[in-house]
């Protein structure tokens, strides 16, 4: 303060143009704001699933044979039914528990064996609608802990080769 | 402060601390921002899942395949029934095979409406599979609870 003080005395102070600076500025703030989105994340389920699924039996290194889970749905394409290996549930929470009762809690050395060859194949009706088959992958390949970790199960999902459309079928 | 006004005209407020807050405001918007909306649609309402958390590492050769519940696809900005996509995926291979690529180094992202029927949502896998992308990502959207 004192240098700048003892410079005004002796010459004129250059004043530095702040408005247009400001301007821009101000200009730069409200794009950002208004442009500015506050976007739920987006995840992936990853599949790997190639063409090739005629079923050459159960390999033998496989702990578990493969499951399949079925879902049924009505002429709206609301969910009617879920089975999994043949046996009904009636929410995917249930499902959810009886997969974690096969794999997640098998424990031992065979425990990480089961979870990495577990395998999954759904099976769904044309017009069920999308969300309910993320889901039933939602209940099988995980769950949330109380620690707000992700529990991995059943990695490995597939699914079964997709039924004719409805109108197709009646003709 | 008293010896400026003195030494100068009129009173003048100092600029320097607002500029500051205002470039800070300024960074964390740049920051902030995400222009990856450009693969996204607003037609399109993802199924959400508590699963679904973004992928640590992006993924190498993305494809974005858009299913809305009316039976069509968004391929880039075109709006084409599901039996044309062969066509836009018959472009993706030939552009990966021009970089020295196969269609299975290349993931296909499915965004699919929540309400579109599971059988549209096949047939595009389907039509993946026969040109031999078996990389798939189904895509949802993040549940906050």
């Amino acid at each position: 303060m004192r240098i700048r003080n003892t410079r005004k005395l002796e010459e004129e102070q250059i004043e530095l143009q702040m408005t247009p600076m400001i301007d821009i500025v101000f200009q730069l703030l409200v794009f950002f704001v208004m442009t500015f989105k506050v976007v739920a994340q987006e995840g992936d389920f990853n599949i790997k699933m190639p063409l090739a699924s005629e079923s050459t039996g159960i390999p033998e290194d496989q702990p578990l044979p493969p499951m399949r889970l079925v879902l049924r749905s009505d002429d709206e394409g609301n969910l009617a039914g879920i089975s999994l290996n043949d046996q009904p549930f009636t929410n995917f929470r249930e499902v959810n528990e009886y997969v974690r009762s096969l794999i997640g809690d098998s424990s031992g050395p065979n425990g990480d064996a089961f979870r990495d060859s577990a395998e999954i194949e759904i099976d769904s009706d044309y017009l069920l609608k999308y969300s309910n088959v993320i889901a039933a992958v939602t209940a099988v390949t995980g769950y949330v802990d109380q620690n707000d970790k992700v529990v991995k199960l059943v990695e490995k999902i597939k699914f079964a080769p997709p039924k004719p459309a409805p109108a197709q079928q009646a003709q | 402060m008293r010896i400026r006004s003195r030494s100068s005209k009129g009173a003048e407020g100092d600029l320097t601390p607002m500029i500051d807050m205002t470039f800070q405001l300024i960074a964390f918007f740049m920051v902030l921002i995400n222009f990856t909306e450009a693969d996204q649609n607003e037609k399109i309402t993802l199924p959400t899942s508590v699963l679904a958390k973004p992928p640590e590492v992006p993924f190498e050769h993305p494809i974005f395949v858009q299913l809305q519940d009316n039976g069509r696809v968004i391929f880039g900005t075109d709006d084409v029934p599901i039996s044309a996509i062969k066509k836009y995926l018959g472009r993706e291979v030939n552009y990966l095979r021009y970089a020295e690529k196969s269609p299975s180094d290349a993931t296909v992202i499915i965004r699919a409406d929540s309400d579109a029927p599971t059988g549209d949502v096949q047939q595009v896998i389907q039509m993946c599979q026969e040109l031999k992308f078996d990389r798939f990502a189904l895509r949802a959207k993040e549940e906050v609870n």
